[in-house]
């Protein structure tokens, strides 16, 4: 038998969230595994009908402690200890890629971040992460437990099935809270999420600039979709960084995906290479974007995108 | 009073590498070094160096000290955090270094940390851009008992406590800590800035201070893997691109749209 804490997450609805329903499919597909849920806050709602044996609730994230963690993460680590899992499961967002890590060290335990493939065929847990910003891919055995483990988002479909589990309560771990989060600015998102978007168009250096970029919301908007970006056209400053795609940036995977002078560095495609349809715009063919798109203009945007445009609107009227 | 600040400074390929020139050795489980592509130092280390020099713009006393773990140094690599006006670069360098996990990264790191003598503050970079584990920094904090706080783009010192922005998805949070702490910076902070000629000059008369192993009280054996690399492979791609070609550049853009139409993706 294998023993899994899974550590979930909630959406804004505070129900549990697609990333972590991912995880449960992740965690179910391992040979004889008896799975138990730690979800933060009150086992309420989807939480309390997902299909596994059991589910705890932990402490409720405080607004000072949030992106810090240590509350949660001395939670978990008293989980870990009294129940001596021999595999803890994250998703790779924000929190768990800091409670994760943390976890990892306080319980001298191995951990493998962003995973896009776990089991435990062999008898012992194997992991497969992308390395090397994406460019490979590196199969791990992890012969000691617990196994911490975070998995990249879209890797598994989100499990669809629901169950009755037992619910708890877990007492709190003891935290030594010194850091403490005094303000939150976020950007008022107006239409569709970045991540939730069913079409996305997204603009590189080869933009030019940032005006560019009011095309690319043209064209997004005409499609009810959203505009990502680049860590280079981030990095210039034409745009947010809350709207950079990648591997240190939003994972995104709608059905159509437009990069717009964008060469395709490994480290971006790992953030829509599970788009339906990868559509490059590029002047350059030797591109590295074009290995990795289903369509393709080789071409100067400039030209391209006002007639893709001018048509996606006639197509829309 | 000097802050102290060490750096966490690693030794990688150049992430830029084009994809076509990256290849691995399958008997080996690592990756060939593509001819004429340097090692450097990794992107947001450098942004961790740039940090501590926005310290020191700002007006506040600060000793930098860039730590690095590894083998096979190449100076020149090295050395660039020197030219951008770092004071010392302090490199634990013995055989294997280069090829340990974090987990056994970080015992190295701690050990050196505890050996140098005390510091204010800690920078590592947001994640190596080899193994891409975004694991050392955190981990050197739970090691060393101190706060933590991941993904700063601005720092600000204010005595015995630090003023922080952390990246969140839609923006950032402003958060305390206490010094000492731990940080990992992102590049949200800004580009490194390149150095100048005073700056290389200084540099290239900088020794290193070097550790092995045994300087540190540790051996080999105190350093066992906690991940066991199976198998390291490029994946392959099958993917077949279909080229949309018009009569000119504007016609390609409007049959783009009709070909994603004839395929209802729109
Ligand atoms: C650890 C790490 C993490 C990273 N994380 C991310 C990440 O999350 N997201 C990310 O995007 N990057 C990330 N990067 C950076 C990544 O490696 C690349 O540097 C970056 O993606 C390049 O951006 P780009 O394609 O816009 O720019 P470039 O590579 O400069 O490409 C510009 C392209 O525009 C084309 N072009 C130029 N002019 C025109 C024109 N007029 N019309 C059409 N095409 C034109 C050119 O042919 C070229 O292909 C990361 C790097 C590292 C090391
Ligand atoms: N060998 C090393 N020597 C010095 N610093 C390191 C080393 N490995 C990792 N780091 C630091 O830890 C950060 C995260 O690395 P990683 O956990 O490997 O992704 C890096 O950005 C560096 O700041």
């Amino acid at each position: 038998m294998t023993t899994i804490l899974l550590v979930a997450e909630r959406d804004q609805q505070g129900e549990i969230s697609q990333a972590s329903l991912q995880s449960v499919a992740a965690a179910s597909g391992l040979s004889d595994a008896q799975i138990t849920v730690a979800v933060t806050g009150e086992a309420s709602g989807s939480a309390s009908s997902l299909p596994v044996e059991k589910v705890v609730s932990i402490s409720e994230i405080s607004s000072g402690d949030s992106g810090i963690y240590e509350q949660a993460t001395a939670d978990v680590a008293a989980l870990v200890a009294s129940t001596n899992p021999d595999v803890v499961l994250f998703n790779k967002s924000d929190f768990g890629s800091v409670v994760g890590a943390r976890l990892a060290f306080r319980t001298d335990s191995a951990f493998a971040a962003d995973c896009t493939e776990i089991s435990n065929a062999s008898g012992s847990v194997s992991v497969t992460r992308p390395v090397y910003g994406g460019s490979a891919l590196a199969e791990f055995e992890i012969a000691s437990s617990p196994a911490i483990v975070t998995l990249r988002a879209g890797a598994y479909e989100p499990t669809s099935k629901t169950g009755s589990p037992s619910v708890e309560t877990a007492a709190a771990g003891s935290a030594d809270i010194r850091a403490s989060v005094t303000d939150t600015v976020a950007e008022a998102r107006d239409g569709v999420r970045l991540e939730d978007a069913n079409f996305v168009v997204s603009g590189g250096r080869g933009l030019g600039g940032p005006e560019p970029f009011s095309v690319l919301t043209d064209l997004a908007n005409a499609l009810g979709g959203a505009v990502g970006a680049s860590r280079a056209a981030c990095d210039a400053g034409w745009i947010d960084h809350s709207h950079q795609v990648g591997l240190t940036g939003k994972s995104v995977s709608p059905d159509v995906y437009v990069a717009v002078g964008i060469s395709g560095a490994s480290q971006h495609m790992a953030g829509c290479s599970s788009s339906r349809a990868i559509v490059a715009i590029n002047k350059d063919g030797d591109s590295n974007i074009f290995k990795e798109a289903r369509f393709g203009v080789v071409g100067d945007w400039e030209k391209v995108l006002p007639s893709f445009l001018a048509t996606v609107r006639e197509l829309k009227a | 009073m000097t802050v102290r600040i060490v750096v966490l400074a690693k030794q990688v390929p150049d992430p830029e590498t084009p994809p076509s020139q990256f290849k691995i050795d399958e008997s080996t489980n690592s990756v060939i070094p593509p001819n004429g592509v340097p090692l450097v130092v990794n992107g947001f280390d450098l942004n961790a160096v740039e940090a501590a020099l926005l310290l020191r713009d700002g007006g506040a006393d600060v000793e930098i000290t860039v730590l690095s773990v590894g083998n096979e140094f190449v100076m020149d690599a090295m050395k660039k955090p020197l030219a951008m006006g770092a004071d010392r670069l302090v490199l634990v360098d013995d055989e294997g270094l280069d090829k340990i996990d974090s987990s056994a990264t970080v015992k190295v790191l701690a050990a050196a940390i505890e050996k140098d003598g005390p510091f204010d503050l800690i920078l590592g970079g947001r994640q190596a851009s080899d193994w891409d584990q975004a694991h050392v920094t955190l981990g050197l904090a739970e090691v060393l008992g101190l706060p933590l706080v991941s993904l700063v783009q601005k720092l600000e010192l204010n005595g015995d406590s630090v003023s922080l922005q952390r990246v969140i998805p839609d923006g950032y949070q402003a958060i305390t800590a206490p010094v000492p702490a731990v940080l990992t910076i992102t590049n949200e902070l800004g580009e490194p800035r390149y150095p100048n000629l005073r700056g290389i000059m200084q540099a290239s008369r900088k020794k290193p201070e070097i550790f092995s192993l045994a300087d540190l009280g540790l051996s080999a054996g105190d350093l066992a893997p906690k991940l066991e690399l199976k198998k390291l492979y490029v994946p392959e791609s099958n993917k077949q691109v279909e080229l949309i070609e018009g009569e000119d550049e504007a016609d390609s853009g409007k049959k783009l749209a009709l070909r994603l139409r004839e395929e209802k993706l729109i």
